[in-house]
């Protein structure tokens, strides 16, 4: 009896501990994304109601042009942003990592970006693209007279003008996680390629990209993260314009949340997205586990 | 220069290293990083088939010794000659060479056979000769039923025969082996140990061979250069550098348990010369010195293995008092101090238990014994 209390009072302290994290995930996560879900379902409006629907509010959505905009951006930003981000900042590492003379200077330049926050990135951004007074300025001062670059007020290209910004960003943070894969790489890796006679090129293709697969995973869980909650940038780089050429769909969500006063499409829009991210997380994750069980197994 | 490859591998691998001229040849060799000078003015002349081992302890030079010759470190000044040939600026692959790393430098996300094949296949070599010499290799070393693991499922000692199989198929004169079993432990270090001097008395490749183990040095070296703050001390053979060390250095880093040594005098008196350890007094006549007739300070050393106890002690003998006791399986160290109370150790058979507090009869033969110069780094008299 003596023995055994002294070991409820440690596990009730460690629950007392838990609790408000503990709180925090059912009210906040689980909670509202019940209630997120059920809402969706209601055909509220300006204030929430139970007025059931079923699946009346996701017909809407999908039927609503701004959304499907919003999502096509979301593929066309996502794919290349990630792609263009971790190719460009593996390169910058390769390229810090030859051992050049001011590296740490030019590792804080590529990092800084990555220091200001989208809204920050946007707006300069928008400033230098702007064709009166950015770029295209610039080059018809310098006497050429037919120099146009006025991608971020034409339709078909504005979007691009977001992975450009955006790639700013976040090309700074991947160096910075690829050179720390990059210096994890055992020395004498490269050594035995020299004695094997192998081009640099060809080690870096073949030896060492294959052994960063962490380095990639991280920076990808980082930049699809980013993708997923793209809103600021549009928000202050073009505010989802020219139309609606650069909405996407965390803007969706918020403009019908709280302007337009529509919360049950708002919810709806908020649940297809949950829904596309498990749809991709959830397989990885299994995926995962899998390998992990199976190299517990070996 | 295909056809030069497939005319060599036609014949047995273990004959075409035998066909090449493969000596190599230290000239002068300065190396420096920065301000640092690392190596200076350092000469070395390996002989075709020969294996030598680099021998010293951490910061002593040797790995940047071999990784000169390999040529993935530029020299600032000398030369450095592969097989008759003068290669100071060519680059690794060019040598002639081939290297196994102490890290094993496996290339991780790929099959040990393709560990093995990959130099030889970006070299553009025809596919039926690369699996030849593959299967060739990894019969040698007895990796065969593991060709298509990957480096993560395999042990240490596997892996670094897999490295070893890498830097066979490239079938060079000169293989250079970078302190390749200091992250295995003893047990695999000795049965890779075998493995290593066996492959070269096949292959009768030159061989160079870094590692601050003097076990390994003195069991696989035909020379051993032993190094001590980037300068060679003695290059000999295992045999000579055991029992004639050059200096107290060599004499204290080769051999275990470690050599003692014992400040005294060198007098010459009626009955020839003698060192005076207090009131003791040890026969040396007969001792080979350097420059005869020469008296004062010195040290004696003698190694623990050849000090004479017991019955086998003879007229010389002296009494010593024993203070400890190591047994080590076959025999047992006894630590004894002499009269003038000087500590030294004695192997001993592990026959008839001896105890701290006993008195063991012992002497220094001369044939054994070495005497230096005063101070820690003593030149051999």
């Amino acid at each position: 009896m003596l023995a055994i209390r002294p070991r409820l009072a440690s596990r009730l302290a460690a629950w007392v501990a838990l609790s408000p994290a503990l709180a925090v995930l059912v009210v906040v996560y689980i909670g509202c994304t019940t209630w997120t879900i059920w809402i969706s379902m209601t055909a509220s409006r300006m204030l929430p109601s139970s007025n059931f629907v079923g699946l009346r509010q996701y017909e809407a959505l999908f039927a609503n042009e701004r959304w499907t905009v919003s999502v096509s951006n979301l593929v066309i930003f996502g794919t290349m942003f990630m792609i263009a981000s971790l190719a460009l900042g593996f390169l910058l590492a390769v390229a810090i990592d030859q051992r050049v003379r001011a590296e740490n200077l030019l590792r804080s330049i590529f990092l800084y970006p990555f220091s200001m926050s989208f809204v920050v990135t946007g707006l300069v951004w928008q400033w230098v693209l702007n064709p009166t007074f950015g770029i295209e300025r610039i080059g018809k001062n310098l006497g050429f007279a037919d120099f146009k670059f006025d991608w971020i007020v034409r339709q078909d290209m504005v979007i691009y003008c977001l992975v450009f910004a955006a790639v700013w960003h976040a090309a700074g943070l991947v160096m910075a996680i690829m050179l720390a894969g990059l210096r994890g790489i055992d020395e004498d890796i490269w050594k035995a390629a020299r004695v094997d006679g192998l081009p640099t090129w060809r080690v870096y293709v073949s030896i060492v990209v294959p052994m960063m697969g962490a380095s990639f995973a991280t920076a990808s869980v980082l930049m699809a993260t980013s993708v997923v909650r793209l809103y600021d940038l549009s928000v202050a780089m073009t505010n989802g314009g020219p139309g609606i050429a650069s909405e996407v769909p965390a803007k969706f969500v918020m403009d019908h949340l709280f302007e337009r006063q529509n919360i049950g499409l708002a919810t709806a829009a908020a649940t297809s997205m949950l829904i596309t991210v498990a749809a991709v997380v959830g397989p990885f994750l299994y995926w995962q586990s899998r390998r992990r069980a199976a190299a517990g197994a070996h | 220069m295909s056809a030069a490859m497939t005319q060599a591998s036609s014949q047995a691998m273990s004959h075409a290293a035998t066909d090449k001229r493969c000596d190599v040849s230290v000239k002068d060799v300065e190396i420096s990083f920065g301000r640092h000078v690392v190596l200076e003015k350092l000469s070395l002349d390996i002989a075709q088939s020969e294996f030598i081992v680099l021998l010293g302890p951490s910061g002593c030079g040797k790995s940047t010794l071999l990784n000169a010759i390999s040529g993935l470190l530029d020299v600032n000044a000398g030369q450095i000659w592969i097989g008759g040939r003068n290669v100071t600026w060519e680059e690794p692959k060019d040598r002639g060479i081939a290297m196994v790393f102490q890290s094993y430098a496996l290339y991780p996300r790929m099959s040990v056979r393709e560990n093995m094949s990959f130099g030889l296949r970006v070299a553009g070599m025809p596919a039926n000769e690369i699996q030849k010499r593959v299967a060739d290799a990894a019969t040698m070393l007895k990796i065969t039923e593991l060709l298509d693991r990957k480096p993560s499922q395999l042990s240490g000692g596997q892996r670094q025969r897999v490295a070893i199989g890498r830097a066979l198929v490239r079938d060079a004169g000169v293989y250079l082996f970078d302190e390749p079993l200091s992250n295995l432990d003893a047990q695999l270090r000795a049965e890779l140990r075998v493995e290593i001097k066996r492959l070269h008395q096949r292959l009768r490749a030159t061989m160079i061979y870094v590692t601050h183990d003097q076990i390994e040095a003195l069991t696989l070296a035909d020379r051993i250069a032993v190094m001590k703050d980037r300068v060679i001390q003695q290059l000999d053979t295992p045999q000579k550098i055991y029992r004639e060390p050059v200096n107290r250095f060599v004499a204290s880093f080769v051999g275990s348990p470690a050599m003692n040594f014992m400040p005294g005098r060198v007098e010459r008196g009626a009955t020839g010369a003698t060192f005076s350890l207090g009131d003791l007094s040890i026969p040396i006549q007969g001792y080979p010195f350097k420059s005869p007739g020469l008296t004062g300070a010195a040290v004696l050393g003698i190694r623990p293995e050849h000090v004479l106890s017991g019955a086998e002690a003879g007229p010389n003998a002296f009494n010593a008092q024993v203070e400890m006791a190591e047994p080590m399986g076959a025999d047992t160290l006894v630590w004894c101090r002499t009269p003038s109370g000087a500590s030294f150790s004695v192997r001993v058979d592990s026959g008839p238990s001896i105890a701290p507090g006993d008195t063991l009869p012992v002497s220094f033969p001369v044939g054994t014994l070495s005497l230096f110069e005063e101070g820690p780094d003593g030149r051999r008299l």
